[in-house]
């Protein structure tokens, strides 16, 4: 893990500012999604080795949501952005 | 008399005398001395007993990796265990005692264990005390527990200040020896900003050792030269008594700065101990070099020191280590120290060199046995002869010190931090730092270049490629010229052959060679085995003697290289760092702050007994005169709303504000229920649901425009629930036009509930209160008569007309006490968290002792709020699935007792008559149980398999914690006005 984020609103903080929720790179399916897209949704999580995207929030800092890229075996930090940003790419 | 203090020389004020006490005797020392060299100096050899064996134990270095001179410093509460007295400085009233011995040093009962020792050997407790296993709490651990460990952990509370900084900079510096000083200066000169860091009291490191001149100055005084222009440059800091102990990603470097540890009295406006986290553009490490033990029969026995330490003792602290050392070397190191006792005037007993031939100079008449080994040392308390043997012959040669040297050991733990393994190096006989990229830079003697000359030329140019790096310009530099050195070059020894007693590689530890052997033999030769095996490296040393060779030997006895062995894992912390170093200051109040609502003052005037809710404390209930039970003021409360009226302070529940053209969409997203079309001016509960499906959290949100609404969450999960709205907002919805934001400490916020609420409101505010103008589930703005403006929810938790008045935090206290006041004659009372909780048991509301994480809507009763017509909600597709629909279910049902005085508590299981108590028998739980007042019995709300259709049937409510069994009637969970009537009144 990373000692130290560059968040994109409030400069480079130390990690203990952010709370970790997991895996960013699921998205919420349609309501009507089959069963098992659901599922894999709300249980299904891989657990890589190396490159690796994750929700963080800078909760003692602007609050908001991030995209964290890094790497679970090198600890490097590759990009964070903002959550909403993501959001948007993604859903495109 | 052997050792003693030498009447000239050395960098301590012989003006300045401290007396201190090391086991009650009253000694002398110098400023400028360790604990250390201040015992030495006072002929005190035996310092402390080895863990396992209670051998007599003396000091063996004059640095951080000191294996037995461990002693307890400081009395009562300021008490440290296991503080090097090598590292330790001395003060004037500095207080030690020795530690792993009793009734004392001398005469230790615990030293039977010497005479054990063929039935000790490694894995002994893995292998003894397998059975029986009863035995091992009541016999084994505690036999175990009090011959374990050396100091003892004092249990007063630590009356030192700790605290936490940050640092950054472009190049740390660890080390300030000549390495260390060198890169700072260049680097400094360059106009970095440099941090120099240094655990010593004195920076200098080896130089502060040396006898050879630089730049025609003697080694310390080319030291301070170098410190005095570093300290003129205001780019430089330099940390001394700072230990840099951990490399940490994005070379973020943690250390710990022993502010106070060296005075009797600290002052209390400085801390004690700081702990630093550096973030560094780039790091060098100039860490130098440990000298390595040689391992040979009896080299554990006080007086046995390595050479190096001699030298320092001699040179440093003008001290002799004996009045005739005997020096057993594998390399140039031996014949420099030999040099420092020759120049001192101490007698040199003989050198015993194992190779069997060098170039290295004896000083004139010294006898040296080349080709030669240590076999066993005599003496009992301290060395008073070396057995020597050569080619077969043995001879006994009489000292009363032993300085020992095995080579050198690069220090390169923080290097090794990161998971990057230790690289062996064929030609220096070396484990050397592994490339780490640019972030850490290794130079001098932790790299590997032993020579002084070289040491102070690889500190600068490393220093010059990182100012390259890093883009600076560097300033043209001339490197001093080194008369007088030594090659301290060696041939590598991982045992002396022939030892005719046990050969130490962990001193701290007893572990010897055998041990190693027998690792080996049982199948635990990997190092990482070994080590745990033996306990080799496991003391408080951490193997910084020891390891090196473990490794040396095992790759020796299987006739293969240590790289094909390796290093065990290197991990933080470097040295130990005090615990109270790493809470800094959140401790007590800091550690947990204490959260006061605004009625808090006004809880307390009225007699609150508080409890703590989280960080809340929460008035649990509020005593009078006369009565003595919880349950007794309890009771009163809950009897006192039920017929008249009560206030109760409901400020900690969440509050958030929510704004913007979405917000509705937003709830109506967020919630399982409705919430589009909740007319402004009006309440609503809502239930939020995780993912899966299963309730997460529950409250009433309020519309108070149409743009504008008010969400009330539970005390437990208000960071929570922001945190999850915050994420469906910027994650999920970005584009939903919606904003809110905590409102929790903004707003005091009181329930007045009773069938008397109404004359209570109504006398505080000037909007009409009736129940048509003013109905169930009513939310306004009001104002407060006087003009105060608030909020007024007619929602209710207790069952009873009730009412939530919120007004800005800073008059919270002012209008509970008037609300006291014009109810005194409604017969008022202040309620607290128990009487909620029955109240809410009575009428069958829901908390999270019900919303546990396993519970549906449906489960709790709340089926038909679930919003089918709304096309999505967080919840809504798994909460259709099968499991989460199945009739068998545990719902939600209340419980009374058959015979009225049983009692309930939560968590016990429900069996059905009869059944035997088992996980197939299991018919639910009871998640809440109390006294009714109200009933005059306990009820409880519990969940239980297919409830709703079992109200009438009789289950037994097994506890077996409480050991009790009960036997309950199901029933509607609603104990107390089941048609609402009151809620309406």
């Amino acid at each position: 893990m990373a000692s130290l984020i560059s968040c994109p609103h409030c400069g480079t903080r130390p990690k203990e500012e952010f709370s970790i929720r997991g895996d960013a790179s699921v998205l919420r399916p349609d309501p009507e999604a089959s069963d098992e897209a659901w599922n894999d949704y709300v249980h299904i999580r891989a657990n890589p080795r190396g490159r690796y995207r994750e929700h963080w929030q800078h909760v003692a800092g602007c609050r908001r949501w991030l995209v964290v890229e890094r790497d679970t075996m090198t600890h490097e930090v590759y990009s964070v952005t903002d959550g909403a940003v993501a959001a948007r790419e993604a859903a495109r | 008399m052997t050792a003693y203090r030498l009447s000239a020389g050395g960098l301590v004020d012989r003006t300045n005398r401290m007396d201190f006490k090391f086991d009650g005797r009253t000694m002398s020392g110098l400023s400028g001395d360790t604990l250390a060299s201040a015992l030495l100096a006072n002929d005190q050899l035996l310092v402390g007993r080895s863990f396992k064996y209670h051998r007599p134990r003396g000091i063996v270095t004059a640095g951080p990796s000191e294996p037995n001179a461990l002693v307890t410093i400081g009395q009562g509460s300021r008490s440290d265990p296991n503080t090097k007295a090598t590292v330790a400085e001395l003060y004037a009233g500095l207080d030690a005692r020795s530690q792993n011995r009793w009734p004392s040093l001398k005469h230790d009962v615990g030293a039977l264990n010497n005479l054990l020792s063929p039935f000790l050997s490694a894995g002994f407790y893995y292998k003894t005390f397998m059975w029986p296993a009863a035995f091992w709490e009541k016999v084994y651990e505690p036999i175990i527990r009090r011959a374990a460990g050396l100091g003892r952990a004092v249990l007063e509370r630590d009356p030192e200040t700790y605290e936490k900084v940050w640092a950054h900079c472009d190049l740390l510096v660890v080390g300030a020896g000549p390495t260390g000083l060198m890169a700072a200066r260049t680097a400094g000169r360059a106009g970095l900003r440099v941090i120099l860091a240094d655990e010593d009291f004195r920076p200098g490191g080896s130089l502060l050792s040396e006898t050879v001149e630089i730049d025609g100055m003697p080694a310390p005084a080319f030291a301070e030269t170098l410190l005095a222009e570093l300290r003129s440059l205001p780019n430089v800091t330099i940390m001394p008594r700072t230990t840099v102990f951990g490399w940490y990603d994005d070379n973020v470097f943690g250390a710990v700065e022993r502010v106070q540890k060296h005075v009797a009295q600290p002052q209390a406006k400085l801390p004690v101990e700081r702990l630093w986290r550096i973030v560094a553009k780039r790091a060098l490490l100039a860490t130098g070099a440990e000298e390595r033990p040689l391992v040979f029969g009896g080299n554990d026995r006080p007086g046995v020191m390595m050479a190096s330490a001699v030298s320092t003792y001699a040179n440093r602290f003008g001290v002799a280590s004996g009045k005739s050392v005997a020096i057993f070397t594998n390399g140039g190191t031996g014949y420099r120290t030999a040099a420092d006792l020759a120049a001192q005037g101490i007698e040199i007993a003989v050198i015993i060199d194992s190779r069997a031939d060098a170039d290295d100079v004896a000083p004139t008449g010294t006898r040296v046995i080349r080709s030669g080994s240590v076999t066993d040392t005599k003496g009992k308390h301290r060395v008073s002869g070396i057995v020597v043997e050569r080619s077969g012959f043995e001879d006994t040669i009489a000292c009363d010190a032993v300085a020992m040297s095995g080579g050198w050991n690069p220090v390169i733990h923080l290097a090794c931090q990161r998971g990057a393994k230790a690289v062996w190096s064929p030609e220096l006989n070396s484990f050397l730092a592994p490339d780490v990229g640019n972030g850490l830079a290794v130079a001098g003697a932790a790299a590997g270049i032993y020579s002084l000359a070289a040491c102070l030329s690889d500190g600068a140019g490393k220093a010059a490629a990182i100012i390259a790096d890093l883009g600076f310009s560097a300033v043209s530099d001339v490197l001093p010229s080194v008369s007088g050195e030594i090659d301290p070059s060696f041939t590598a020894l991982w045992y002396a052959p022939g030892a005719k007693a046990k050969a130490f590689v962990d001193f701290q530890n007893d572990v010897h060679v055998k041990d190693l052997g027998l690792a080996l033999r049982e199948g635990f030769g990997h190092v990482e085995h070994a080590k745990r095996y033996t306990t080799n490296g496991m003391a408080t040393d951490q193997g910084k003697l020891s390891g090196i060779n473990a490794t040396g030997l095992l790759a020796a006895m299987q006739g293969i290289s240590p790289a094909d062995v390796g290093t065990t894992t290197f991990r933080p912390f470097y040295t130990p760092v005090a615990f109270g170093a790493l809470a800094g200051t959140s401790r007590d109040e800091h550690a947990a702050p204490v959260r006061k609502s605004p009625l808090y003052n006004w809880a307390q005037k009225n007699g609150a007994v508080f409890v703590d809710s989280g960080l809340w404390y929460r008035p649990a209930w509020f005593a009078r005169d006369g009565e003595r039970t919880w349950r007794q003021s309890t009771d009163r409360e809950v009897l006192n709303v039920r017929q008249n009226v009560g206030i109760c302070d409901v400020s900690t529940l969440g509050k958030i504000e929510i704004f913007g053209r979405d917000a509705a969409e937003f709830l109506n997203r967020l919630y399982c229920n409705a919430f589009l079309k909740l007319p402004v001016g009006k309440a609503r509960y809502g239930l939020m649901l995780r993912e899966d499906g299963m309730v997460y959290d529950d409250g009433t949100t309020s519309r108070l425009s149409s743009e504008h609404f008010f969400m009330t969450t539970t005390t437990a999960l208000a960071g929570g629930v922001m945190s999850h709205m915050e994420y469906c907002a910027q994650v999920l919805w970005p584009d939903l036009k919606v904003r809110f934001c905590s409102s929790t400490d903004q707003w005091a916020q009181m329930a007045i509930a009773g069938p008397k609420a109404r004359h209570v409101v109504q006398a505080l505010v000037e909007d009409d209160v009736s129940d048509a103008a003013f109905p169930f589930l009513a939310a306004q703005a009001v104002t407060l008569k006087g003009g105060l403006k608030g909020r007024l929810f007619r929602i209710s938790f207790s069952g009873e007309l009730a009412y939530e008045l919120a007004v800005p935090a800073w008059f919270g206290e002012a209008v509970a006490d008037a609300a006291m006041e014009e109810g005194r004659a409604h017969g008022i009372c202040a309620y607290g968290l128990e009487a909620l909780n029955v109240l809410r048991l009575e009428k069958g509301h829901v908390t999270h002792a019900e919303f546990d994480g396993r519970v549906t809507p449906d489960d709790a009763g709340f089926g038909r709020m679930v919003s089918a017509q709304k096309s999505d909600f967080i919840g809504k597709r798994l909460s259709t699935r099968y499991g989460l629909t199945a009739a068998d279910r545990m719902q939600m049902v209340g419980l009374k007792p058959v015979e009225a005085d049983k009692t309930f508590r939560a968590g016990a299981h429900l069996l059905r008559e009869g059944a035997k108590p088992s996980t197939l028998n299991d018919q639910g739980y009871v998640s809440s149980a109390g006294f009714s007042p109200t009933l005059g019995h306990d009820i409880a709300l519990a969940f239980l398999k297919s409830g709703r259709e079992r109200y009438g049937e009789r289950v037994v409510v097994w506890d077996k914690l409480g050991g009790t069994e009960t036997v309950a009637e199901v029933c509607h969970p609603v104990f107390v006005d089941p048609g609402n009537a009151k809620l309406n009144s």
